[in-house]
Order: structure tokens, then C-alpha cells, then sequence
């Protein structure tokens, strides 16, 4: 047995090197898969159900593989379609995908793995007791769920099999496991489970479990018991630190991953360097789950915002800017309450100063004395309406505020015209929760097209 | 000394949008040892004013890398969040004065 899956990249749409593309083709691998999501990039994607690569470069980098495909006449597979993997994302893939074979002249089935959820299902699971929570879930409640702006359940290697089964060329999946999509092929040949999930997860971001994380591709090769992790790329190598030290990787434990199904275990795993420069992976252990799970991502709106940029330079002020900000944001809530109507616990003012302790707020432990600071100050509200009032009203005070009674009015800098920004709609994740399912594909839907 | 001057990288990412994972990868044993003795939960706690029962401590011998998972301080992307990737978390312990 030799099954051989080749990754191109972590994500599609941060570009690979398309030379170590054509490398890893010749050595004629069964399936392509890519992965083309994540909830890493933040909760406004899944929120909107939209992408945060560009169409253009998705679309370019897909038509690479799209010909590599036709040329070898094997499957092409992505996970998590769109970034965040909703039915809306997986039908601007398809649309993307429909182009692509238009322009190229070819002749392609293609299936879709459907991964959004009903609202109205989910709070019937929460109802009857069927939804657990994750470590450090959320509290949820069924107005929580009623809520959601977008609900994904993750497919994992029961739904991409019931996929790659229906004998299409192109597979676009809804939101998935990173892991799952390297193991299904491998599983479905007859490859240990534990072996095609462990390559699932250290293959999962291309090239980071080599040297040279930029090269991109990788080709994974399976045994029966153990798989192979073989450079591509000729500026970077695989070595047993390496390989292994993808299990790492934005994991919260380092010897386990939970799963669709069960659960992986990487104690007793042997990572084993091979003559040709390849690593040798065996001893992993799958634990088969008796109540099979299904993760959950969930968004809703958490308000609106607005910000406002200033810069002070003024070293008066950049040493006092805690008691500037306290003060400006003493005057700006009594005009708000006044003016507005609106009460102090119906909207948020943060002052956050970059170049003092943006990034780490009240975790920060140094002390240094920065040239200047800029004041990035996020207003929330409920409505849009309210958040540009409250910058509005802000405005004047941002830009003149003094901390002396007899003084000439201070200026402050702003960078920008206009001084104050709508953001929209403030997204947040509210769901860390499994659902149990009787059968894996109690939840997911396949849809096929030929082209 | 500092513990950046100590070890080879330390990396924070999220593990999801509601843990946090802080990676400190060390170049020998010896380092790998001192970093067990001296990063502790009551030290994590204290840097990351998180409760001590909330904390996970994983030291991986074979690589020399001690993993740290924590509840995220903000659930990723919400408002009161500052960093959406928790990129800049593993700072707070890069410039940590170790004796």
C-alpha cells in the first residue's frame, strides 16, 4: 500500500511556491487537498459568512491546482471553503470554481459539503440536553443560539468520506477539521486510523513541520502503520523535531487532539529519520468515541462600533495621557446622557494607548516613557447611530481637551480625514460546544453539480 | 537575565477562540529543567491574573518545549479583546526577570 496525499499549502490564499507544486505532482500523488479556513483570523468572518482572502488571489491559486488536477485526473478537496466555511462561502467557492472551469475548458463534477446549521435544530439540541460545552465554553442560553448570525458544525473524516465517495473531481467542503481533510483519503484506502490522523495533524499547515515554513507544499506518503513526511520544496528539510514538533502547534495539548469520532493520542508516537530525508511517523493511538460529536462554531452581534484615532506628542500629555483620557471621558458621558439620552451602561467607551499598553492593556509590566501615543478609542454600542453620536461628541474634545483651566486650548493630531470610523457590526464567537449525533451525517448536507 | 536571553523562541497563539497557548522552546535540558522549576502556575497566575486551577502546564521532554494553555484573558475578537491572533501574549514572559 501506498497512498500519497499532497498539501500545497496551509491556506489557500496566502500563496505557495508553484515550482515545489510541480515537484510534488511528479511524484503522482492520489488527492490534492488544501485547507481554506479557520476561526484564527477572528469572528467577524464567520459573523458575515465571508472570506478574508481576496477573490482574485483565491481565485488565481485555485486554478493552479484546478490544472494540476485535470492533469493527473485526480481529486482536488478543500476544507472550511471561504474561511469560515458556511453554505454562503461554499457557494462563492462554487461560483469561483464554475469560472475557473469555464476558462480552462473543462468537464468537472463537483460535490459540496454543506457544514451551516439551523438555528432552530441546534436550540432543540440545547433543549433536550443534547449540546455539551467545551473546555472554557461560554455560557449559552437558546436566545444566545436564537441569535447567531451563523452557526458551522465541523465536519470531520465520516462526511469528507461520504464526499470523496460520490467520485468527484472537485470536493468543496464546508467548515471541517484541519486534520481530517489529509486523513479521509488515507482511512477510506485502509491506512490506520491513528496513522492518517496523525499525518492529518502535522500536515495540516503545509510546510510548517519542515525547516522552511514559506516553501508550502508537502507530500505525505502512507503505509498501513505509519506515513512518511517527504521535504518538496529544495530549500527546506524535514527532520523528527520538526515533524513532531507540529503537534505543538496552536494545540491546546500537546499529546492529544479531540476529533470528530474519537480522540488521537501522541504519546507513545516514533518519528524516525529516513535516508532519502524523509521522516518515518508510527505508534500514535486513535480512541474511538462511543457518542459520536460534532464541534460547533457559532457568531452573533455583540453591538456596533466606532473608533476615532489620535496622536499626542505633547510630552505634558503623554505623560499624563491616563488622566487626559479619565477626563475626556468623564465630560464626553455626561454630554452623551444629556444630549442623547443614553445611559452609561448602554454603551462602552475603551481608550486604548498605542505605543504605551495597546496590545497588553492592564497585563503590560513595562514602563517606558514612549516620544508619543496613539489613542485608538473603540466605541460600542447598540446601534450604529449611537456609536457615531458618541464619536461625534468625542471629537472636539479629543482634539482640544486640556488638562489646565488657564491655558490656550491644546491641538492634538489627527492622522486621518474623517477623524472617526463606522465599523459596523461587532461580531463575537458565543459557541464551544459538541453536538451528539446518531449519524455522522444527521447534520451535513452533500449537493452535486457537473460542469 | 531575561527569559528571552534564556531560551531559544517563545510563542503565543490562540488554540481556538477561547484558549490560549504559549509555547517555550528551549535549546538543551538543562534549560528545559530550569524553565520547569521556575515557569510554575503560581508564576503563570501571577503574570496573567489567572486563577492557578485554570491553568495547564504541559513540559515535553523529547523536545524541550514547555507548553502553557490558558484561558483566553478576552474571548478572541470581542470587544474587550486586543489582540485577535494572541500573538503578543508570550511577551509578557519573554521579558520576565529570572534569577
Amino acid at each position: 500500500m501506498n497512498i500519497k496525499v499532497l498539501v500545497p499549502t496551509g491556506a489557500l490564499g496566502i500563496t505557495y511556491c508553484k515550482k515545489a507544486l510541480d515537484r510534488g505532482l511528479k511524484e503522482k500523488p492520489d488527492i490534492i487537498v488544501v485547507d481554506g479556513g479557520s476561526t484564527d483570523s477572528g469572528p467577524a468572518y464567520l459573523g458575515k459568512g465571508k472570506s478574508k482572502y481576496s477573490r482574485s488571489s483565491t481565485k488565481s491559486e485555485w486554478k493552479t491546482l484546478m490544472v494540476a488536477r485535470e492533469k493527473l485526473k485526480i481529486p482536488l478537496l478543500i476544507g472550511s471553503a471561504g474561511t469560515c466555511g458556511t453554505d454562503k462561502t461554499v457557494d462563492w467557492f462554487l461560483e469561483i470554481t464554475k469560472e475557473l472551469a469555464k476558462e480552462l475548458n473543462q468537464n468537472i463534477k463537483i460535490t459540496l459539503l454543506k457544514c451551516s446549521q439551523s438555528k432552530k435544530n441546534i436550540n432543540k439540541a440545547f433543549l433536550n440536553k443534547n449540546l455539551s460545552p467545551l473546555n472554557n465554553a461560554p455560557k449559552i442560553s437558546s436566545k444566545k443560539i436564537i441569535n447567531c448570525t451563523n452557526i458551522v458544525g465541523l465536519a470531520g473524516v465520516e462526511q469528507i468520506t461520504e464526499a470523496i465517495n460520490t467520485k468527484a473531481d472537485i470536493i468543496i467542503c464546508g467548515r471541517s477539521t484541519d486534520a481530517s481533510l489529509i486523513a479521509s483519503l488515507p482511512i477510506m484506502k485502509g491506512v490506520d486510523e491513528a496513522i492518517a490522523w496523525h499525518a492529518g495533524k502535522i500536515g495540516e499547515c503545509g510546510a510548517f513541520c519542515t525547516t522552511n515554513p514559506r516553501s508550502g507544499v508537502i507530500l505525505i506518503s502512507f503505509q498501513k502503520n505509519g506515513f512518511f513526511i517527504k521535504p518538496v520544496s529544495n530549500n527546506t528539510k524535514v527532520t523528527p523535531y520538526t515533524v513532531s514538533a507540529h503537534m505543538v502547534y496552536e494545540n491546546s495539548n500537546p499529546f492529544t487532539l479531540i476529533e470528530p469520532g474519537g480522540h488521537l493520542d501522541v504519546k507513545n508516537a516514533i518519528y524516525e529519520k529516513q535516508k532519502d530525508g524523509s521522516v518515518y511517523v508510527t505508534g500514535a493511538n486513535w480512541v474511538k468515541d462511543n457518542n459520536y460529536k460534532i464541534k460547533l462554531e457559532g457568531t452573533y452581534v455583540e453591538g456596533y462600533q466606532s473608533i476615532s484615532i489620535v496622536l499626542i506628542r505633547d510630552e505634558t500629555y503623554v505623560t499624563s495621557i491616563k488622566k487626559w483620557s479619565k477626563q475626556v471621558e468623564n465630560k464626553v458621558k455626561k454630554i452623551v446622557e444629556s444630549s442623547l439620552s443614553l445611559k452609561k451602561k448602554n454603551y462602552k467607551i475603551q481608550f486604548r494607548f498605542v505605543g504605551k499598553n495597546a496590545t497588553l492593556g492592564s497585563l503590560e509590566r513595562k514602563t517606558v516613557e514612549p516620544n508619543e501615543i496613539g489613542v485608538l478609542v473603540v466605541v460600542t454600542a447598540k446601534k450604529q447611530y449611537e456609536c457615531e453620536e458618541i464619536s461625534k461628541i468625542l471629537n472636539p474634545l479629543l482634539l482640544h481637551h486640556s488638562l489646565f483651566k488657564k491655558t490656550e486650548l491644546p491641538t492634538f493630531s489627527f492622522p486621518l480625514s474623517p477623524p472617526s470610523f463606522n465599523i459596523g457590526k461587532k461580531y463575537a464567537f458565543c459557541l464551544n460546544h459538541v453536538i451528539s449525533v446518531k449519524n455522522p451525517m444527521d447534520i451535513f448536507k452533500l449537493e452535486k453539480y457537473s460542469i | 537575565m531575561r527569559l528571552k536571553e534564556l531560551v531559544k523562541k517563545i510563542r503565543s497563539k490562540n488554540a481556538g477562540p477561547f484558549l490560549l497557548t504559549i509555547d517555550i522552546f528551549c535549546s538543551n535540558r538543562k534549560t528545559f529543567e530550569t524553565i520547569i522549576q521556575k515557569i510554575t502556575k503560581i508564576e503563570i497566575s501571577r503574570l496573567y491574573k489567572i486563577p492557578k486551577k485554570q491553568i495547564e502546564i504541559f513540559p515535553i521532554k523529547d523536545l524541550f518545549i514547555v507548553k502553557i494553555t490558558i484561558p483566553r484573558p478576552n474571548i478572541q475578537g470581542s470587544s474587550k479583546d486586543r489582540d485577535l491572533h494572541g500573538a503578543s501574549f508570550g511577551i509578557i514572559l519573554e521579558e520576565l526577570k529570572i534569577k
